[in-house]
């Protein structure tokens, strides 16, 4: 069993090492890659919270949202350092996760998701409305990544798409190690331990207020580096990255590919983003067909698509 | 300063009548069947939108009855069909695929009534403004607010007074009892289900003779609903109404001190309340979950 694993994992490195050189011969092209990158980590953050505590939050394009303008408002206002712009992105989304996660730990199940939702909301009307700082609804221009430089080392990836999808594909592994890791150490198994019986948990000592809200800032974290990431790809960002309907994209990702494994969310993000972007080019009436595709999993796949194939292996 | 002032708290009063219309469906759904609506907002363009096309069969007074009828008899029939079969999930699934029906229903009222906006004409009796001095009191803002308080009224009866209420109100505290007594939980879930959604197509009604047609009309306002049942306590219809005037009086008076500030201001409230008093207002104890 091991080794499948194992060729399973080989094989999906692989494919993201490899994918600049043949994406563009099946019909796609390179910032598609570096999107689904993006959008797998943001789902994978997702489900650190969601497929390991079991809570649900609906308003993590919220803290995407907030890395997204950290980045681009600092390479705008203060300094042009793509780094020093991510730094400050990842730690805005941080700080703001830190907060509200303390009003909301101690809320369950479906009040839980309500509030997330709603938190979200307040950085969409902030955006929206702080015309004269954030750009309003136009969104955020008039500026560009730069290049990386790190004392002799220079990455172009402002001339070069190829470039910045290694920058990304770099965040990513790193991040995916880190959250790996993690969820293997004690502090990943009560978290297990909460999903599985909180009640029981708590018994046993457990602080479980103190472990969601620690799971809540790490999976706000990654996500908000995804967001420095997304408005990176576009050289833009705009009110939507942070609205609600993100924060459904980001749960469909997870659940779509399978919450209740570790790559599963990367698959769900990848099917839906190459979906999102093929339908929006055919039709006009992009909304239904993404509605639909919920309504369908929530029906049809409620265990994604690796919980499809495992349990199609385990029979 | 004062008139201003005034003004924009009647204002808000109107607009909190519609929070609270809309969350008081929510919170009826959530509380039996525990499921969010997110396609709430949906429903109420739709209920919008219908009584649109109705009204030049029906009239004014006409649409503003059947539409919301046939609103909850859709809302209904959704319910039998899809809502069912997440019952006793995880909320996550009932979340996603009231999200995903929002989508749909938006896209719907865009393809059938088309993206731009579409005026709602009002009968002149109710135009008119009613003072100089109050100009802001015209007939069909009081009218609304007059509407609001009556259909409120009376679902507090039918809730109160009624075997139908009795039922959703134990169903609300213990439904496996409820169920075990001989009352068919499916029906009832379901009747619950379209009261929920009538509020909503008349809310939308209201509001499309207020602020115009457009597919949008309800996403905008289900956030708000939301912050409505959190300040006003889980669990509890009563300060779910609350939540929603207090919500909107405070953003319309926001609107007056510091307009950019109008939305923002009924999340920080509900930041405060979950800081301070994290059930709600007239939350009961121990309803977190």
């Amino acid at each position: 069993m091991i080794p499948a694993r194992v060729a399973a994992i080989g094989l999906l490195w692989l494919v993201l090492l490899t994918m600049p050189f043949w994406i563009n011969a099946i019909g796609g092209y390179t910032e598609l890659a570096s999107r689904v990158v993006v959008m797998g980590l943001g789902a994978m953050a997702l489900n650190f919270l969601l497929g390991y505590t079991g809570t649900l939050s609906f308003g993590h394009a919220a803290y995407f949202g907030l890395g997204a303008y950290g980045v681009g408002m600092t390479l705008k206002y203060l300094v042009p350092s793509t780094a020093l712009g991510m730094l400050i992105g990842v730690l805005v989304g941080t700080l703001a996760a830190a907060l509200i996660g303390a009003l909301i730990v101690r809320l369950r199940g479906v009040y839980f998701a309500m509030v997330t939702i709603a938190f979200g909301q307040v950085f969409y009307f902030i955006s929206f409305r702080w015309n004269r700082v954030t750009g309003g609804d136009d969104g955020l221009t008039g500026w560009r990544r730069l290049p990386l430089e790190l004392g002799a080392l220079r990455l172009d990836i402002q001339a070069s798409d190829v470039a910045f999808y290694y920058l990304v594909l770099g965040c990513f592994a790193a991040s995916v190690a880190a959250m790996a890791l993690l969820l293997r150490s004690p502090f990943g198994r009560t978290l297990l331990a909460i999903r599985e019986n909180e009640r029981r948990a708590r018994f046993l000592g457990i602080a479980v207020e103190r472990h969601l809200w620690l799971a809540f800032v790490i999976s706000c974290a990654f996500a908000s580096l995804a967001g420095t990431l997304y408005a990176l790809l576009n050289n833009f960002t705009d009110p939507r990255a942070l609205r609600w309907d993100m924060s459904g994209n980001f749960v469909i990702m997870a659940v779509l590919g399978g919450m209740r494994s570790f790559w599963g969310p990367l698959l769900g993000a990848a099917v839906f983003v190459v979906l999102q972007d093929y339908v929006s080019s055919h039709t006009e009436n992009w909304m239904s067909v993404v509605g639909l595709i919920f309504v369908l999993v929530v029906l049809f796949f409620p265990r994604g698509l690796l919980g499809l194939l495992r349990a199609r292996n385990s029979a | 300063m004062l008139q201003l002032i005034l003004f924009n708290v009647f204002n808000g009063l109107i607009v909190g009548a519609f929070y609270a219309l809309m969350a008081l469906g929510l919170s009826l759904i959530v509380n039996l069947s525990g499921v969010i609506n997110f396609a709430h907002g949906g429903f109420l363009a739709l209920g919008a939108y219908l009584a649109y096309s109705l009204m030049p069969l029906v009239g004014f007074w006409g649409a503003l009855v059947v539409a919301p009828l046939l609103t909850a008899g859709l809302g209904i029939l959704i319910e039998r069909v899809l809502i069912r079969r997440v019952y006793g999930r995880d909320p996550l699934y009932s979340l996603l695929l009231t999200f995903g029906l929002a989508y749909i229903l938006e896209d719907v009222a865009r393809y059938i009534w088309g993206p731009q906006s579409l005026p709602y004409p009002i009968p002149g009796v109710l135009t008119r403004p009613l003072s100089t001095q109050f100009f802001f009191l015209t007939g069909y803002r009081l009218f609304m607010v007059a509407l609001v308080a009556l259909v409120v009224a009376g679902l507090f009866v039918v809730l109160g007074r009624t075997r139908l209420g009795m039922r959703i109100r134990a169903g609300t505290m213990d439904l496996e009892t409820v169920s075990a007594l001989g009352v068919n939980v499916r029906v009832l879930r379901n009747l619950n289900f379209g009261l929920g959604i009538y509020l909503a197509g008349l809310a939308g009604v209201l509001a499309a003779g207020l602020l115009g047609l457009q597919p949008t009309i309800g996403t905008s306002l289900i956030m708000p609903s939301f912050v409505a049942i959190i300040v006003g306590g889980l669990g509890s219809l009563p300060g779910t109404l609350l939540g929603g005037l207090l919500i909107g009086v405070a953003s319309g008076l926001a609107t007056v001190f510091m307009p950019s500030a109008s939305e923002a201001i009924i999340y920080v409230m509900m930041g405060l309340v979950l800081l301070l008093r994290p059930r709600g207002l007239l939350g009961e104890e121990g309803r977190l979950k």
